[in-house]
């Protein structure tokens, strides 16, 4: 799941202020917390309040998309309505903001929310975990299903940094479990500590900082060899 | 042990067999470099201390960084430097190029660190890098140090840079194992030497070095002088995992409270503290462990040194 973060009231508003009607969109995709029709209402309501306070009378509709990041149902979905409004507000993540300015290209769409990373809700408490940040090169198998490139602080391949604390991280005041204190005690869990005491070399950064493009082969598995060259 | 040549007096000095003492100085948000070099002057003048770290933006505060004042020490107060780098703040292509311009500059010994995040620091905002960690940093030094090349094995024209590395082990690690599993990738990565984080408790810092054994490096174990209880508390406090004695903390702030306003009884009374505390400290580590020296961190409190070394021989020349 796309973990989001919705953006100061005020920073919102600063984003519509310029337009008088807008589309306000949510978002039934992956986005967490739940960014539906419902806080795409209230939004709409918070919104209202606010430009009230500045003599404005906005003018503001909310429906939801069940996925914005798909070309075909966001498009779908909000092209019957863009003719009546200024500007699109949306509660999607960063991807169905980049999107609705694709397919909708003759209307500005404004992000509501910050994207934070890709996790999961922590089972039982208030709060989301970074899983994933999607590095392009996965270690996760040689670290017992734990990423040290999402969970530790300094994204260390040969970690631990020596800085815990009864296995807690120094970065967040010691709340936070030690990636490669977890790391370590998975692995030895099922004896397989040769996994831990492997060097790692460097990283490729080219995985992650290029453009952001991957090329889709015929065959979808993505496995170049022979293609190479062609790229 | 690495069979890399002992290239600097550091190095020399332990293959010598002696048991050596290296210093540390703090180059700050500072335009100048009189307090260090003094340091480095005293520290000099021991006859007792090989070298001195110089910190680089430690706490990951932004401080000056670490080459220039490096090098300075060398030239001004003839004392060797262990330069300290991270790889907080700097990707694989900037740390190359630093450390073959700290070989230009004459600098023999660096200490590879991860440091601490700037989370931790003064620009709480800022990005840290960690292009590559501590262990790789150290897998790059030996390619330009054995090999010549830099880290993707382009020579280095003019030749092999000559220098020995070292890198640093936290006796205060909870869990300890990873810590020590930890060392032992940067020793397959070619390390010269190790510096301890600073150690109060004697037994845990015995067995530490115990464990140490296994990779037949020397081990320099730190211990860190308390020049004033406000520092001892802050160590305490915000160190991680350091924890100083309840009895050597309440000492000092007695010492402070019955010598208010009287300077050189204050510094008198914290000077006995921290010799009856470290002394023998030092004496049972060199007594009872394979250390090779012990890594004094008595930043800016150079009046302890002589002192605190006066026992043990003078062999720097």
């Amino acid at each position: 799941m796309i973990i989001t973060q919705l953006k100061d009231l005020n920073q919102i508003y600063d984003l519509i202020k310029p337009y008088n009607k807008i589309l306000i969109t949510g978002c039934d995709g992956c986005c967490q917390p739940p960014r539906s029709l419902n806080e795409a209402k209230v939004l709409g309501q918070l919104l209202e309040l606010k430009s009230r306070t500045e003599n404005k009378d906005l003018k503001w509709k909310a429906i939801t998309v069940l996925r914005q990041c798909d070309d075909r149902i966001a498009a779908t979905t909000c092209r019957p309505y863009i003719e009546e409004f200024d500007a699109i507000l949306t509660l999607a993540c960063g991807l169905g903001v980049v999107m609705m300015n694709k397919v909708l290209p003759e209307i500005l769409t404004f992000p509501a929310q910050n994207s934070m990373f890709g996790g999961v809700q922590n089972t039982g408490e208030n709060n989301f975990i970074e899983y994933c940040e999607t590095c392009g090169d996965c270690i996760i198998g040689e670290t017992g299903g734990v990423c040290p490139r999402a969970g530790c602080a300094k994204h260390l391949s040969n970690g631990p940094c020596g800085g815990m604390v009864e296995g807690m991280c120094e970065v967040g005041g010691y709340t936070i479990p030690c990636a490669w204190v977890r790391i370590w005690a998975r692995l030895k869990e099922f004896n397989r500590l040769d996994l831990f005491k492997k060097y790692r070399g460097p990283r490729d950064f080219r995985t992650s900082t290029s453009h952001g493009y991957m090329t889709i082969y015929k065959d979808y598995t993505n496995i170049k060899e022979e293609k190479e060259g062609k790229e | 042990m690495t069979k890399r040549p002992a290239f600097s007096n550091l190095m020399k000095a332990v293959s010598d067999g002696h048991f050596v003492f290296t210093g540390e100085l703090e180059p700050k948000k500072i335009l100048n470099l009189d307090e260090i070099i003094n340091s480095a002057k005293a520290m000099k003048k021991t006859g007792r201390i090989v070298a001195a770290n110089v910190t680089d933006g430690p706490q990951g505060d932004a401080y000056m960084s670490s080459m220039v004042p490096s090098y300075m020490v060398q030239e001004k107060a003839n004392i060797e430097a262990v330069w300290q780098v991270t790889i907080r703040d700097r990707n694989r292509v900037a740390l190359f190029g630093d450390v073959i311009a700290g070989a230009v500059l004459g600098l023999k010994n660096i200490l590879t660190l991860t440091g601490d995040h700037t989370a931790l620091g003064d620009h709480k905002k800022g990005r840290p890098v960690y292009d590559i960690d501590s262990t790789q940093f150290a897998e790059m030094l030996s390619m330009m140090i054995d090999d010549g090349t830099d880290y993707e094995g382009n020579e280095i024209q003019g030749g092999k840079i000559e220098m020995n590395f070292g890198c640093v082990a936290n006796p205060n690690s909870d869990p300890r194992e990873p810590e020590i599993l930890k060392v032992g990738r940067k020793v397959e990565q070619g390390i010269d030497f190790i510096q301890t984080q600073t150690a109060f408790d004697i037994d845990q810092a015995k067995e530490f070095l115990k464990e140490l054994e296994q990779f037949n490096i020397p081990v320099l174990l730190g211990l860190f002088p308390l020049k004033s209880h406000g520092i001892a508390w802050y160590f305490d406090n915000f160190i991680p995992g350091v924890s100083v004695p309840k009895d050597l903390l309440k000492s000092l702030k007695t010492a402070e409270k019955e010598n208010k306003g009287n300077k050189p009884g204050k510094y008198a009374a914290i000077d006995k503290i921290n010799l009856e505390f470290f002394k023998p400290f030092i004496e049972e580590i060199k007594k009872t462990t394979k250390a090779a020296g012990i890594h004094c961190m008595a930043v800016e409190y150079e009046r302890l040194f002589a002192p605190l070394l006066g026992g043990f021989p003078e062999y720097v020349k």
